[in-house]
């Protein structure tokens, strides 16, 4: 056998075995699955949609202001406090946000109760909601992971931009807002669209601290419906598509930015 | 009947204690993230190799699988992969007569992560390919060197200290992702700390300490592949 049958049979094969999965997909999207239950559950998706987005942002933005002290204190701060903000990047980043996520909404939750004037005060029916562990956990973890990246970016920048700023007889902080910060922001532009997509991607372990996300109201479908498929590919696409609206999105702002190529 | 529990007697051997539990679901834990990332690299190298040589249906294939894979959360592709593998088994082998089969929670596992993990392994792979500089191979070839012996003897060394920081970051990512293992009800060490913490109320204890665990896993692997690549780029010009 030459190896231009062999390379013939392979394709073949190849070829035949991705359109029988093709042709099952097909069958089963039109004749085997079935959507009766989705506009009961419209609404409901519509509010999961909701809290993963609001989740998505909530712990982005808080997650990225922290990330800037975070990052910066590993650059210039003094010691004790470059040490607590190197720990803390290689504790989040080597944990599993699960693990994470449980030891906040779990553990933090289980020592609430224990302060008795806490159930009286404001903050209680905040204390009792899985969202608020969530925000709480996913910033951490966003801030923990783009300290790092920060910390990566205020070293790039050229030392003679500073020198020079210095030079110009600018105080630490005008240093800092003028040159440092925009020019490592400018540096994180490229890459903050991954972590936040990598971002979203970690929403959906908010559903087992109850949250009703996108992903906890897909399982309540399961549970109501017994349907699993369903849910489960209509939550694929509605990722996919908040991906692409993100990738979209930080494209557009990244021409904005003026860049000499 | 209340139960007090305190702190290392808790972590003990043996029935009164859960560091039994806890070790076993560790290795658990390990085992499961040796074999998906084996199976990870696997599909990356044949998929990067696809990428690069293969013909226009092959890049297209791959390009959809890397792309799927790499927009849809890995906790929705596992539970996809997990319904979907385990029924499409399972009609496969009641079409052909043998029946139904319980599907092996660690097999499906394994299968499911490492399916994640080919797709950002055939991505590092591919960046470290195109980073060998081009002279190299078509030294090879003008050597007369048959395909194979130039990717044993050429590609694989010279992409390796390219690779290593992303195959790395994959490790330790895979070793975290484990973890997504515990929804779909399989025991390893984010489970079976659960149930531990669950049955004794110590939720703060237990979580703490699986953490340790996980971080340990993640410092020892940094300190590996550290080694590695200080091996691997041995004889090489180190840059400013």
């Amino acid at each position: 056998m030459t190896i231009e049958t062999a390379k013939f049979i392979a394709k073949a094969v190849i070829l035949s075995l991705l359109g029988a999965i093709a042709l099952l997909a097909v069958y089963w999207l039109f004749f085997a699955s079935s959507w009766s239950w989705l506009p009961n559950y419209l609404p409901l998706l519509a509010w999961g949609f909701y809290y993963t987005v609001l989740l998505l942002v909530v712990s982005s933005v808080l997650g990225m202001i922290l990330a800037v002290p975070i990052g910066l204190v590993q650059v210039t701060g003094p010691a004790w406090l470059a040490f607590i903000a190197r720990w803390f990047c290689t504790i989040i980043r080597g944990t599993p946000l699960l693990i994470q996520i449980w030891l906040i909404y779990y553990g933090l939750g289980s020592l609430f109760p224990l302060i008795p004037e806490l159930r009286q005060s404001f903050l209680w029916p905040v204390l009792r909601e899985g969202i608020f562990y969530a925000m709480l956990a996913f910033t951490l973890s966003f801030a923990g992971y783009e300290g790092e990246v920060m910390r990566g970016a205020f070293l790039g920048v050229p030392r003679g931009e500073l020198e020079a700023a210095r030079a110009f007889g600018m105080s630490p902080w005008k240093v800092l807002s003028r040159i440092w910060f925009p020019r490592a922001v400018r540096q994180v532009l490229p890459t903050l669209a991954g972590e936040t997509v990598l971002q979203l991607k970690a929403t959906p372990l908010a559903f087992t601290i109850t949250v009703m996300d996108l992903m906890g109201v897909t399982s309540k479908v399961r549970q109501d419906t017994l349907r699993i498929f369903e849910p489960l590919m209509l939550l694929a696409v509605i990722y996919m598509c908040l991906t692409f609206v993100i990738v979209w999105g930080f494209n557009r702002i990244e021409q904005m930015v003026p860049q000499k190529r | 009947m209340a139960v007090k529990y305190s702190f290392p007697d808790i972590l003990a051997f043996g029935d009164t204690g859960y560091g039994d539990e806890l070790a076993w679901g560790a290795l658990t834990t390990l085992e499961i993230a040796v074999l998906a990332y084996a199976l990870g690299l696997l599909i990356g190298t044949v998929g990067a190799l696809g990428k690069l040589y293969g013909s226009r249906l092959t890049r297209t294939i791959l390009n959809g699988y890397t792309t799927l894979v790499r927009a849809v959360p890995e906790l929705v592709l596992i539970l996809l992969l997990y319904y979907a593998g385990t029924t499409a088994l399972n009609a496969l082998l009641d079409s052909i007569g043998i029946g139904s089969v319980a599907i092996n929670g660690f097999a499906a596992a394994v299968f499911v992560l490492g399916f994640v993990q080919g797709a950002y392994s055939t991505e590092v792979l591919r960046a470290a390919i195109l980073a060998i500089p081009i002279g190299q191979l078509e030294a090879a070839r003008s050597f007369g060197m048959s395909p194979w012996l130039e990717f044993r003897r050429i590609t694989l060394p010279s992409l390796l200290p390219f690779a290593i920081p992303g195959l790395g970051n994959l490790w330790l990512i895979v070793t975290k992702d484990t973890a997504l293992i515990a929804v779909v009800g399989y025991s390893e060490l984010a489970l079976s700390t659960r149930q531990a913490a669950g049955n004794t109320k110590m939720y703060l204890t237990f979580f703490l300490v699986a953490g340790a665990i996980y971080l340990a896993i993640t410092l020892v692997s940094q300190q590996g592949f550290g080694w590695l690549e200080r091996r691997l780029r041995r004889g090489q010009r180190l840059h400013a």
